[in-house]
């Protein structure tokens, strides 16, 4: 570890005995978390576990029910997301809102943007200074771009970007890493760097291990609303982490079983989309697991959708089940057995607002009801066959889904494919962001599932998930699949190597 | 966080009574008996039953259409064409009239006009995917402009007798053949809404259009349905209204389109869609017919009547929220 500032030993933001209650639920009990000057906390522990409230506390959107906030000596409260912003507390979320109809620079400076003569926006100023922040992270961005036309990775970057704008003397970046590309997060690593060689204090969250051990200084594991441990990274191993975390050691984390691979299901030949990719062919067998490797725009997600009806291909074919099939809308793909977990959870997968049972329902509502009307009794007993065995977590089946933890809703969409009796289901990103107890029990129900014969694609930009779970990997690059690897060439070299473009040494 | 067997999920934790007595509908229907009381207390008159059947007609035909609405309100989208539709269908009715066809004629040409209203707003929303807010405002201004142009300043006057029974009819006693229309068409909407597979991806639908569709729904398809049904039900508001007026005039109906929305969302439907029940709408209903004949029973005119609804809808609206803000 680098040497600290003299200030590095007291922390500049303490939390001490923080509770946190919403109707049936103790968020947080009594928890506290210190974080120095210069220095990366990671804040480690399953969804659920608590860190999602108390970002929310530190950045003013809840308020705690007892418990202090101690910020350079002084005991604040913030009362309001301004009064966190005004005290030096900044966050990049997990999905930050930002604002598509709006310029970069207006995105970053919204809500304090320099002001001219009659108090009129001074955009001139707001650009340079958007330029110069910009630049500062590098990131190659006009600031004149209107947000809606920039990719996911660019937003993350103007989003890092509002968050510096305010003189923050901590930074909070939850799950900051999620959406980007190895070239980025190796960017956001020296961003880091930067923040800290500026006296910046730093909380991290994040599910990647790799990740903590590479960028973090201390660590503070919170499990099911609670305070466990805290203490430097160079006092800790992986596996003690885990085991805090879980509070049961983890021994295996891919349970990948060898499965019976058997008659080829789905058949794509050809597949070409004006924009998004080009020439897309391959077969998928029965008891198979295909993962899809690549990097952040690659196009897998698109191919993925047009399998599934969502965008139409503009030549090509699929065969399912020795059938050629045209599939032109969600409803036909469903008919024809193939279903799609996407990876956009909060837009395209569960539907909030409405309760579990109907979430799991909504495409078999054929089978739950007669001559058109509902059966609640078979509803209820199809929701809870399927949420059962995918171990779901939940007060009762008549909850609204927005209510559950990211990892439970990813339960109910798959649920809601596995009640259709799907042949084929496509899982885009299955993980993403979701504690490690549910990935197991996501990575588990997969294998099982291709043990019983389903054909099984799964997009993933992780490599260990990718290589643990996979019979096959397909690694695309810029809408073009660049290689097949099977067996002993899955290798993370290999993957990478053809993800980003480099041909095997000669 | 530990347990490895898969744990047993309740089914509800809250039983549906205990919810129902909590609802928007609840409150409603308890507003509904206090205005019903008040009413009897402050004229001698309301509680006679023709007096109570004529009041009727104030919300009959709008609930017909209130019905439809409610269900593309809840689906995300609004149809404001709805008063011109009438316009229009009773324009058709009035030169089929003019013609000299027969009554079942008229009725099919009325529904009928009313059905391709609703396909015309129903192609340019969910087949173009223009905002159907924005469409129908378009709409509204052109059903009503042909309605202008075939009849200027003139009406349509002289339906043959037969038609009168829809409008003026008794199906027994005090009952008209609109309140019983009106009674069938809750049964029917209430069970197509709240019973259904279809009503059901209304609602999934509104809460989440894009995940409807990544659900395998043909969210376009029940987006157009619904508005050929709130066409047809316009189509019937028109047979109705033009029967129990008796003439055509271009500006029939006039309004009718704010009375029905208000009537919705006065009924608990969330005007941007996700929730909302047709029990709260026949509430509502009846909470507005017996308003305004309270109100006209105590001679208070037509102006003031209109700023009292118009009252009410926000005050039922903001009922539950300043309860929230003064019990903070």
């Amino acid at each position: 570890m680098q040497a600290q500032s003299a200030s590095g030993t007291t922390p500049v933001l303490s939390l001490r005995g923080i509770s946190k209650s919403f109707p049936g639920v103790r968020a947080l009990n009594g928890v506290q978390l210190d974080l120095y000057p210069g220095q990366v906390t990671a804040l480690i522990g399953e969804n659920g576990a608590g860190k999602s409230t108390i970002v929310k506390i530190l950045t003013g959107i809840y308020q705690p029910d007892e418990g202090t906030i101690t910020v350079g000596g002084q005991d604040l409260r913030f009362p309001t997301a301004q009064a966190a912003s005004d005290a030096g507390v900044t966050a990049i979320h997990q999905e930050t809102v930002l604002f598509d109809e709006l310029t970069v620079a207006e995105n970053i400076f919204i809500g304090h943007a320099p002001r001219g003569r009659f108090g009129l926006i001074d955009t001139r100023r707001m650009e340079a200074e958007a330029a110069r922040l910009l630049a500062s992270i590098g990131a190659d961005l006009s600031p004149k771009a209107r947000l809606r036309d920039l990719g996911i990775a660019s937003r993350h970057l103007v989003a890092i970007a509002r968050a510096l704008s305010v003189d923050a003397r901590v930074v909070i970046m939850d799950e900051p890493t999620a959406a980007l590309s190895h070239k980025e997060i190796h960017e956001l690593y020296e961003l880091v760097e930067t923040l800290k060689a500026q006296g910046k204090a730093i909380l991290f969250i994040s599910h990647k291990f790799d990740e903590i051990f590479r960028i973090a200084d201390r660590w503070t594991v919170f499990r099911d609303g609670q305070f466990i441990e805290d203490g430097t990274m160079a006092e800790v191993n992986e596996a003690r982490l885990v085991q805090l975390m879980v509070g049961r050691s983890v021994d295996q984390i891919y349970p990948k079983r060898p499965s019976q691979i058997g008659k080829p299901v789905l058949t794509v030949a050809g597949y070409s989309h004006p924009t998004e990719f080009e020439d897309i062919g391959f077969t998928l067998h029965e008891g198979e697991i295909l993962g899809f490797y690549g990097l952040v725009g690659a196009g897998r997600s698109e191919v993925m959708q047009a399998l599934f009806g969502i965008t139409k291909p503009s030549r090509g074919a699929c065969r399912i089940a020795g059938q050629v099939q045209v599939i032109r809308t969600t409803a036909e793909a469903v008919e024809a057995g193939i279903v799609y977990v996407p990876e956009d959870r909060g837009r395209q997968g569960a539907v909030k607002g409405m309760p579990i049972f109907q979430n799991v329902t909504l495409p078999s509502l054929h089978r739950t009801s007669r001559a058109g009307f509902l059966r609640l009794s078979e509803e209820f007993a199809l929701a809870r066959d399927y949420t059962q065995r995918l171990d779901l977590r939940a007060a009762s089946l008549d909850q609204d889904v927005g209510l559950l933890s990211g990892g439970n809703q990813q339960k109910v969409v798959i649920a809601k494919w596995l009640a259709t009796r799907p042949r084929v289901i496509i899982l885009d990103e299955p993980t993403k962001g979701i504690d490690i107890g549910s990935k197991a029990a996501v990575h588990d129900f997969m294998s099982e599932l291709a043990a019983q014969g389903l054909a099984v694609i799964m997009v993933s930009s992780e490599i260990p998930e990718v290589l643990g779970m996979s019979d096959r990997v397909i690694v695309m690059r810029e809408g073009r699949i660049a290689a097949e690897f099977a067996g002993d060439d899955m290798t993370p070299e290999n993957l990478v190597r053809a993800a980003v473009g480099i041909e095997e040494a000669a | 966080m530990s347990t490895p067997t898969p744990r047993q999920i309740p089914d509800r934790l809250a039983s549906p009574l205990a919810r129902r007595l909590k609802s928007w509908e609840a409150l409603l229907l308890a507003v509904a008996i206090a205005i019903f009381i008040a009413n009897s207390i402050a004229s001698p008159y309301f509680l006679d039953p023709w007096n109570l059947s004529d009041a009727s007609f104030n919300f009959t035909e709008k609930a017909m259409i209130a019905f439809a609405m409610a269900m593309l309100i809840i689906a995300g989208d609004i149809d404001l064409s709805v008063a011109s539709i009438i316009a229009l269908c009773s324009t058709v009715m009035g030169v089929a009239m003019m013609a000299g066809a027969p009554v079942w004629v008229l009725v099919g040409l009325g529904l009928g006009t009313g059905l391709l209203c609703g396909a015309f707003n129903g192609l340019l929303v969910a087949g173009m995917g223009l905002p159907s807010i924005v469409v129908t405002i378009g709409t509204m201004s052109l059903f009503r402009g042909i309605s202008y142009i075939v009849l200027g300043d003139g009406a349509f006057t002289g339906y043959p007798s037969d038609f009168s029974w829809f409008g003026q009819g008794y199906v027994w006693w005090v009952f008209s053949v609109e309140l019983a229309l009106f009674a069938a068409l809750a049964v029917m909407f209430g069970l197509l809404l709240h019973g259904t597979s279809f009503g059901r991806t209304v609602y999934a639908i509104g809460n989440n259009a894009t995940a409807a569709r990544f659900s395998g729904i043909r969210v376009d398809r029940v987006r157009f349905i619904l508005f050929l049904l709130t066409g047809v039900m316009s189509g019937l508001a028109a047979v109705c209204l033009t029967s129990r007026l008796g003439s055509t005039r271009p500006s029939i109906a006039t309004g009718f389109e704010l009375e029905v929305v208000t009537m919705v969302v006065l009924g608990g439907v969330n005007i941007l869609g996700g929730s909302g029940s047709i029990p709260g709408v026949v509430i509502a209903a009846l909470v507005m017919g017996l308003v305004t004949f309270g109100l006209g029973l105590l001679n208070v005119p037509g102006i003031v009547m209109s700023i009292i609804v118009g009252l009410l809808l926000i005050g039922v609206i903001a009922l539950p929220r300043l309860w929230a803000m003064w019990r903070k």
